[in-house]
């Protein structure tokens, strides 16, 4: 029985390879909360430079014993209350250098059934470590 | 019919299943892209801040309680009409504008085609929209109301950038963001750059966030 000839299998180890270097990329934090349905909305813009970015959280918790609701706050890998927030952007600071600070936006991810109360504890909290550029996440709904 | 012997198995249209797969992945994967309501929170004030005084008429006060209902200028409103009453509001330019940054006096609104009413707002640059929303606001009519405010300014400056310049806002906005990064195009950044800053010193966006009543 003459061999296999395997001189495709550099393509396929390469394909797998092309896959999960795009697939890894995608999101880095595992969501603590029920995957937030974001609000639809048709006044938006797109947010750029993703390394500056940084991603607050705020839905319903998958681990029901950390309470009901949907206004759980989770910032990294936690679930975590709004007075941690400016150490989390602080922190996030840290990372980039440092004149690119001011151009740091912070994205929120808030479900539709969020209180509004939340999202001022939040922006409070932002304002006092100065971190002026929040995005409220949506979706991109249709005009009518 | 069993075949004897059977060479080599042709493996020569791998590479073009592979690439096919990896194509399909490339395409299906869709990386989502962040995109939501950008805005620009305010300074801290200072402890002895006096927060300067604003004439009642040139305040558009929006109040969403917590059953999500809306009151605008203590009437209630639907959340549909809210964008024609913001946009009359809004262009209204019954008076004169701020002060210039170089010192040179406010002038009348020249490109308001609002009602020019004496309760309303004098000008674009004085228009302050201020939405009060309770604790327990649903964030998604926040959202919308939101959204529906910056709609009527949008619909504003594409007005005035189609009056002026022949083409809507988003397009001027889209050029200059094309230019910038194109460097054949060198000439025609500056030119685009003054026609954005116009554009929005003319409606400039100005919707602050009330504390929330609990």
């Amino acid at each position: 029985m003459p061999a296999v000839n395997t001189a495709a299998l550099p393509d396929i180890v390469f394909m797998l390879l092309f896959f999960f270097m795009v697939t890894t990329t995608m999101r880095e934090t595992d969501l603590r909360i029920e995957n937030p349905r974001l609000p639809s909305a048709t006044e938006i813009k797109k947010l750029e430079h993703k390394s500056l970015v940084c991603t607050i959280y705020v839905g319903k918790a998958k681990d029901e014993t950390k309470g009901a609701g949907y206004n759980k706050i989770q910032l990294n890998d936690k679930i975590a209350s709004a007075d941690q927030v400016p150490s989390f952007i602080i922190n996030a600071r840290t990372k980039v250098s440092e004149a690119e600070i001011p151009f740091m936006t912070t994205s929120i991810k808030a479900d539709r059934e969020s209180s509004v109360g939340t999202i001022t504890d939040i922006r409070l909290k932002l304002r006092d470590v100065n971190a002026l550029k929040v995005s409220y996440s949506t979706q991109k709904g249709t005009s009518n | 019919m069993a075949r004897r012997e059977n060479p080599e198995i042709n493996a020569g249209s791998m590479a073009d299943i592979a690439f096919l797969l990896l194509i399909f992945f490339l395409v299906t994967t869709t990386m989502n892209v962040d995109s939501g309501i950008s805005k620009k929170l305010s300074e801290k004030p200072p402890k002895d801040y006096i927060p300067p005084m604003i004439k009642e008429k040139n305040i558009f006060v929006v109040v969403i309680n917590r059953n999500n209902e809306l009151l605008v200028e203590n009437q209630r409103m639907d959340i549909k009409d809210l964008k024609d009453e913001a946009l009359k509001f809004i262009d209204n330019g019954g008076g004169i504008g701020n002060a210039g940054e170089d010192g040179s006096p406010g002038k009348a609104c020249d490109y308001c085609q609002g009602e020019r009413s004496d309760s309303s707002s004098d000008h674009p640059n004085k228009a302050i929209i201020s939405v009060q929303s309770d604790r327990g606001t649903e964030y998604g009519t926040y959202i919308q109301v939101q959204n529906e405010l910056l709609k009527a300014y949008t619909e504003l400056r594409n007005r005035l950038a189609k009056q002026k310049y022949q083409m809507t806002f988003d397009e001027l906005e889209k050029a200059y963001d094309e230019a910038k990064k194109n460097a054949g195009m060198k000439d025609r950044v500056e030119d685009l750059r003054v026609k954005v800053e116009y554009i929005k010193t003319a409606y400039p966006q100005i919707i602050s966030d009330a504390e929330p009543t609990s």
